[in-house]
């Protein structure tokens, strides 16, 4: 193994001279040094002797046959040492989180643009390019099956997937589906309990998690037959669990390190190059290297859904929500991914945080032709909280109310059961977040006299200076899960060691958790701290070689890895202190360690831990895991399904010129309950970013598809706010300690995801008058759309 | 071809370079130096942005034969010459600009490049000069508390004053990012 590579294992060896701090501090991030440096090795930085690069092929169709595959020309570029298709594979063909249906290269059939049928191996990344492009690949070209009217009606428009080969739990091209039954449903005689009634239908575009970092990896060989791969991922241990059959290996023998990973946002947790760069590897016996241009991440990872979804809501006159009606359906795209776990939760948090005493809910993810999607932050919450937000405004506006107002006569609190029966038993300030947002001091109006062009709507393109400005204001909220849900066995591991080094007592954490940027490698140092007392603590490599972290998704990590990196501390405590009553004969009850020292709360330090543990290591390795789930009910949805809510608020303001239908948002505050920060500063960071990627789903994000071909994979055709469209995002925290989570913390990397862009666009509505129920808006929308 | 030029003060050599190559893959691929990012290779999202006698410039936009002979720098020679860190660098460190941190070597020169033409930058001028730089992460609001704080430092080593911003919620569990000061006479729209 050569410099870089070794490099990329010491990535986080190197980097203990972190702050003192422990939790509720904040230190600076471990990694931070090396990554201003520029010496942090990511995924795609990784550089082998005598390495070689991998490309696929990829259909340039979304449906179709595949009549023949022929690869002789390829071969026959020099540089090229490997051309494979499916018939290569070694072990088992499909693969997947969830249902294993994705076949790892395409097997006679294709069923997305996109879809990998070959890959190949050589010596220079442009090589294997031409190579790719002198595979003939013989298609006979399917009609796609891309809208929900196609993909219902299997018997008149095909079969996504061919009726005996569907791995689902459901049938036809649903890929999953959850109903909901709470209170009396909806029948006439609730819907006889409504003064008012508002319905709507909502549409959200396909948005991508536009991770910076591409796709990418280096797989090696090893003498035992087994390979490594050094890979950004999301969960090292479920990438394995997948790769492991397809590769025909046992698990032991392929082992995965984590590499620097550019940002992850769900666009990780699904396989992308990993099993195809082992098979180059393994095949050529040389390591092989991908990494994915920006157009081939666009293909090569799965997307948010897009959602069509029906909502009715009867409120009483004062305004008391009655009943609520929905229908959510997601286009899952070719292969399932995530989509029964992104189902179940737009079923269950559909309805927001609010208290309904009658729901009908169906929610349902379709397998089509379009690209496939599967997690993305906010996970099946952000397209319910688009639609049930936007039904608050309505019915506030239909009622006469303050939005605000009518969103906090309904809202939950500690003690309310949620629509599946599940009681929130912990802070639900659901009322005092909005009513903090709303009290948050307004920007100033906009100078309309002498305005600087880089504030407006369209910025310096010069579109406006200032006249045909409208500003509008708008408030939203939203409910997100922690963690697992529905009845996962949803655990972390965490081994931590204790000894001196250099005179001084150092804590090992050593986890397989994912550190995709979020900041838990600075979390778990200072977990350490506070429990053991120690300053120095040094973070392992995440890989293979310990248990798995579970995933760094669903705002789960601090939880779960955080909880497990605590327990094994306090049993490493615990340990030490026993290992001093053993030798000194102790009888206080009031031990702990701290400034390195065990000391009595009573009769103050007993003895440095230099000196107790003298040549001695303690090391205790610990699962955690959260408290047990339910699978909801099939039928009613009913269940106690989730481990944690965790909410947020926020207040958009916007600048809309209406004449040419830009949109500029001046400030995006964001109201959180966080439990407890157990580092601030990476919290209002984490709550600022996930507020930005809101906006760019309000009013930029998505992926356009057309008869299921993707027309604007890049950063060109696909946008992301830059700094020019993100607003000042003013964050206020509260810490009210949820009894069941370590420390009391909540998740908090979701929340403001899933309720930030309808606040957008209630502003935007807000400025205009218009309905806009469709995201992300566009400037057509806001110049043609007719008030609503 | 053979391609040399001056990286970060020091000569390289590139042999056998494909015409096609960028300056990025030269950079990241050839000579060992990958600090320099590849996230779209196309020029929108400015974390290859490395200097080129004294300009920057996206370095996936440059072709490898073009830089023969003239100078480079990257975030790799924005370190002091013992070794610390620099003034932007760790500015960017001490803000919590760094999440993932695969935009910050982009935004480290292209916030460099600002300092120098403009030590007391106002927020949109801030936001002007590295609107070609995206990040996913952290929704700009720290990075806008790290240039000012660069901003801050910088002027008070030159002892020019209060630079950009002041009261920049550097502060935990604040972090609002508004800029409270009156931006040195700039930035008078704020």
């Amino acid at each position: 193994m050569t410099a870089r590579t070794i490099q990329g294992e010491k990535n986080l060896q190197k980097i203990n001279q972190a702050a003192k701090d422990g939790i509720g501090g904040s230190p600076l991030r471990p990694d931070g040094n090396l990554k201003v440096r520029g010496e942090f090795a990511y995924s795609s930085d990784l550089w082998h002797e005598d390495m070689l690069w991998g490309t696929a092929l990829r259909s340039p169709h979304p449906r179709a046959n595949i009549l023949s595959v022929d690869i002789t020309e390829a071969l026959k570029v020099p540089g090229v040492y490997a051309v494979l298709t499916h018939e290569d594979i070694p072990g088992a063909k499909y693969y997947g989180l969830e249902i294993a249906d994705q076949p790892a290269l395409a097997i006679d059939r294709i069923r997305y643009h996109g879809e990998a049928i070959a890959l190949v191996a050589a010596d220079h990344p442009e090589t294997a390019r031409r190579a790719m492009k002198r595979i003939k690949v013989e298609y006979e070209v399917l009609t796609p099956i891309v809208t929900e009217e196609q993909c219902l009606h299997p018997e008149t428009y095909g079969y996504v997937h061919e009726p005996h080969e569907y791995k689902s739990h459901a049938h036809g091209n649903i890929c999953h589906e959850q109903r909901l039954v709470s209170g009396l449903g909806v029948t006439d005689e609730v819907r006889a309990m409504a003064d008012v009634i508002v319905s709507g239908d909502y549409e959200v575009g396909m948005q991508d998690q536009a991770f910076l970092g591409p796709e990418s990896g280096l797989a090696v060989p090893a003498e035992d037959g087994g390979v490594d791969l050094y890979i950004a991922t999301q969960w090292l241990h479920v990438d394995r669990q997948q790769m492991a059959p397809v590769l025909g290996l046992p698990e032991e023998k392929v082992r995965l390190t984590l590499a620097g990973v550019g940002g992850a946002f769900g666009g990780r947790e699904d396989l992308s190059m990993q099993i195809h760069a082992c098979l180059l590897a393994l095949h050529t016996g040389k390591p092989v290297k991908i990494v994915y241009s920006r157009d081939e991440s666009f293909f090569g990872h799965v997307h948010r859904h897009p959602a069509r979804m029906h909502y009715e809501h009867g409120a009483t006159r004062d305004g008391k929500l009655v009943f609520s009606d929905c229908r959510i359906v997601l286009d899952g795209g070719a292969y399932a991914s995530a989509s029964p776990a992104v189902v179940g939760n737009a079923a269950s948090l559909g309805n927001g945080p609010y208290v309904i005493p009658n729901v009908r809910m169906h929610a349902l993810a379709l397998y089509s032709n379009n690209p496939s999607c599967g997690a993305m932050r906010g996970f099946g919450a952000v397209q319910a909280a688009f639609g049930y937000e936007s039904q608050m405004d309505k019915l506030a506006a239909e009622l006469g109310m303050d939005p605000v107002e009518l969103r906090q006569l309904n809202a939950v609190k500690q003690g309310d059961l949620m629509p599946t029966g599940q009681e929130i038993d912990a802070p639900a300030p659901v009322a005092d977040l909005l009513q903090r947002a709303k009290d948050m001091p307004l920007p100033p109006p906009l100078d309309t006299e002498h305005p600087d062009l880089r504030q407006l709507p369209g910025a310096l393109s010069n579109t406006s200076h200032g006249e045909g400005i409208v500003r509008g204001v708008g408030y939203s909220v939203g409910i997100k899960n922690v963690g697992f849900s529905e009845g996962f066995d949803d655990y972390s591991t965490a081994r931590v060691r204790l000894e001196v080094i250099g005179g001084e007592p150092v804590a090992m954490v050593h986890t397989a958790m994912a550190e995709v940027g979020q900041g838990g490698v600075t979390v778990h140092a200072q977990i350490a701290r506070t429990e053991l007392g120690v300053e120095q603590v040094t973070i392992h490599p995440a890989n293979t070689q310990v248990g798995s972290a579970g995933s760094t998704s669903a705002s789960r990590q601090t939880y779960m890895t955080g909880g497990a990196v605590k327990l094994a501390a306090e049993a490493v405590r615990r340990e030490l202190i026993d290992k001093g009553r053993r030798r000194y004969g102790w009888t206080h009850d009031d031990l702990t360690l701290a400034g390195g020292k065990v000391v009595s709360a009573a009769a103050g330090p007993l003895v440095s831990m230099v000196d107790l543990l003298g040549d001695e290591a303690i090391e205790r390795t610990r699962e955690h895991r959260h408290r047990p789930t339910r699978p909801f009910d099939k039928e009613t949805g009913q269940g106690f399904g989730h481990v944690q809510y965790t909410f947020c608020a926020n207040r958009a303001v916007v600048d809309v010129d209406v004449e040419l239908g830009l949109v500029k948002v001046v400030e995006l505050t964001a109201v959180q309950d966080v439990g407890k920060a157990l580092n601030p500063l990476s919290v209002v960071g984490q709550i600022q970013g996930g507020c930005t990627q809101a906006l760019g789903l309000a009013v930029m994000e998505e992926i356009v598809v057309r008869d299921g071909k993707v027309r604007n994979a890049s950063f060109t055709d696909y946008l992301i706010p830059t700094i020019l469209d993100t607003p000042p995002i003013p964050v206020e925290i509260l810490e009210l300690p949820d009894p069941n989570a370590p420390y009391g913390l909540r998740g908090v990397g979701e929340a403001p995801t899933v309720s930030a862009t309808p606040s957008i666009v209630a502003a935007i509505r807000n400025a205009t008058g218009l309905a806009l129920n469709r995201i992300p808006v566009r400037p057509e929308h806001l110049t043609t759309e007719q008030p609503g | 071809m053979r391609v040399t030029f001056t990286a970060n003060g020091k000569p390289v050599e590139a042999d056998d370079v494909w015409e096609g190559e960028s300056l990025l893959y030269v950079l990241r691929e050839r000579v060992g130096l990958p600090g320099s990012k590849n996230a779209c290779e196309q020029g929108e999202c400015g974390s290859c942005t490395v200097y080129l006698d004294g300009v920057p410039v996206c370095a996936c936009l440059v072709a490898a034969g073009q830089v023969q002979d003239r100078e480079v720098l990257t975030v790799e020679g924005l370190a002091g010459e013992n070794g610390e860190l620099g003034l932007v660098q760790q500015a960017f460190v001490d803000a919590g600009a760094v999440q993932c941190g695969f935009c910050t070597p982009g935004l480290l020169v292209q916030t460099d490049a600002l300092l120098e033409r403009d030590p007391q930058p106002g927020d949109n001028d801030i936001r002007e000069a590295l609107s070609g730089n995206l990040c996913r992460c952290t929704g700009y609001e720290k990075i806008m508390d790290a240039v000012r704080l660069a901003s801050v430092r910088k002027c008070a080593a030159r002892g020019t004053g209060q630079g950009a911003g002041q009261g920049t919620g550097q502060g935990a569990g604040q972090g609002t990012g508004r800029n409270t000061g009156p931006g040195a006479g700039k930035g008078g729209a704020e």
